[in-house]
């Protein structure tokens, strides 16, 4: 295996171990809060460590280039989306998980 | 490898319809909807047809979804309006139980209708479908070889503007059918922005909206020769239409009526333009004259983009454009003030 493909390897691993970290948030956390939390931020490191990869196999710079621009636009909808979508929740009343009831 | 994956991909598309169409929670069907959408697309990739998917990512999930949400959101505005005159102390409301109610022996007799249509077009399908020989290459052998003279080197692109280039002509027509049919039907809701919200969208709108317009361009040119094209192209202007809608952009200055009609109107009059035009000098429906066929098919396809592009939008807006705020249902009075 060449170098590269190690660390796209690498890189690729990295990346689903993100995504799975943030589905696995996305299910088991409480509120909707904290689920979009893991969901923005654990998505968009995954995101970006596959565009990396990716960009280690791209057939040119023009492909890098576009591989960077899905993932700084994926970046700003997402980040973006995220305050809208808790802004919408906190409007219409829901409140913050902050502890287990027992 | 591969086959673990498309049956999975295969499960999963089956599973989310099932659950789109059974699932009682309205919001959460539409939400499986698109991701239905989205498998869809992954699916057409793996039939190695990107053009496809691209289009059914953008405008099947991406814009039907939108659509879908903003269909939600009327239905329970309406509702809770019907909720409050209801709970008034005065007599009830018998619009409320007349209108919207279906007995449960009519729904069983519409849901038996609807499936026994849907079955018969899965029938009719299938019997068209079961007779051809299984492996074989269809027309794509002949339209590889002509693909030189078709004026384009995306062979899909010389699909749907050269050799079948009245099925593209048509859809264009039934796009301004569509958006015809919703213009008559009401005004446009005057979009109500949030507006603490709007620092964050304006500001990632601000460079995300050019970009868009950019890549709309850059998508219309690469169809000549890559998958893209007018359909796509059109997506992603209408989808920033979308935005801008939610962003409560250009509420205080929309266009006048004629200007959105003419933009609606634009793609098919090209087409049909270029039509006659080239009809004229060949004899024969969209056969454009040789060597030349390249030039025109991009000029129908900008026209097409752009009003593919206006459609789209104006399907989200719901309605014919208006400038003044709506209080009940406004008389008529004539559009373009």
């Amino acid at each position: 295996m060449s170098p590269v493909n190690l660390l796209c390897f690498l890189l690729l691993a990295g990346s689903l171990f993100f995504f799975t970290a943030g589905t696995v948030g996305l299910l088991r956390f409480p509120d909707l809060y904290t689920r979009l939390h893991a969901l923005t931020k654990a998505d968009n490191l995954g995101l970006g460590l596959a565009v990396l990869a990716l960009m280690l196999r791209a057939e040119g710079w023009a492909e890098v280039f576009k591989l960077g621009l899905i993932w700084l636009l994926v970046m700003a909808a997402s980040a973006t989306l995220c305050f809208l979508i808790a802004r919408g929740a906190r409007q219409r009343g829901q409140l913050p998980w902050t502890q287990r009831p027992s | 490898m591969w086959a673990l994956f498309d049956i999975l991909l295969l499960l999963g598309i089956v599973f989310l319809a099932w659950r789109a169409l059974a699932d009682a929670d309205l919001f959460r069907g539409v939400m499986q909807f698109i991701g239905l959408g989205l498998l869809v697309a992954v699916a057409w990739v793996r039939l190695r047809a990107p053009d496809v998917a691209l289009a059914e990512a953008a405008v099947g999930s991406g814009l039907t979804g939108a659509l879908l949400l903003a269909a939600l959101a009327r239905g329970e505005r309406r509702q809770a309006r019907t909720a409050q005159t209801a709970s008034s102390p005065e007599q009830p409301n018998p619009a409320q139980t007349g209108a919207g109610a279906v007995s449960p022996k009519r729904e069983h007799l519409y849901r038996a209708f609807a499936a026994a249509v849907g079955w018969l077009i899965f029938g009719l399908a299938a019997w068209a479908v079961w007779p051809l020989p299984s492996a074989s290459d269809g027309l794509a052998l002949e339209a590889r070889t002509r693909l030189s003279e078709s004026g384009v080197s995306n062979p899909v692109t010389a699909a749907l503007l050269n050799y079948r280039g009245y099925d593209t002509l048509l859809e264009v027509a039934v796009l301004l059918l569509a958006i015809v049919g919703v213009w008559s039907l009401r005004r446009a809701d005057v979009a109500v922005a949030d507006s603490a919200a709007r620092p964050l969208f304006d500001s990632l709108l601000r460079w995300l909206l050019p970009l868009l317009m950019v890549g709309a361009g850059y998508l219309l040119w690469i169809g000549s020769f890559a998958p893209g094209g007018a359909f796509q192209a059109g997506a992603l202007l209408g989808g920033g239409l979308v935005l801008g809608r939610l962003a409560g952009w250009g509420q205080r200055k929309t266009p006048a009526a004629h200007y959105w009609r003419a933009g609606l109107a634009l793609g098919l009059l090209a087409f049909a333009g270029v039509a006659a035009l080239v009809m004229k000098h060949t004899g024969g429906l969209l056969q454009y004259p040789a060597g030349q066929a390249g030039p025109w098919i991009l000029a129908i396809e900008a026209a097409a983009t752009l009003s593919i592009g206006l459609t789209l939008g104006a399907l989200f807006a719901g309605g014919r454009p208006s400038n003044e705020p709506i209080s009940a249902e406004p008389q008529e009075s004539p559009d373009h003030e």
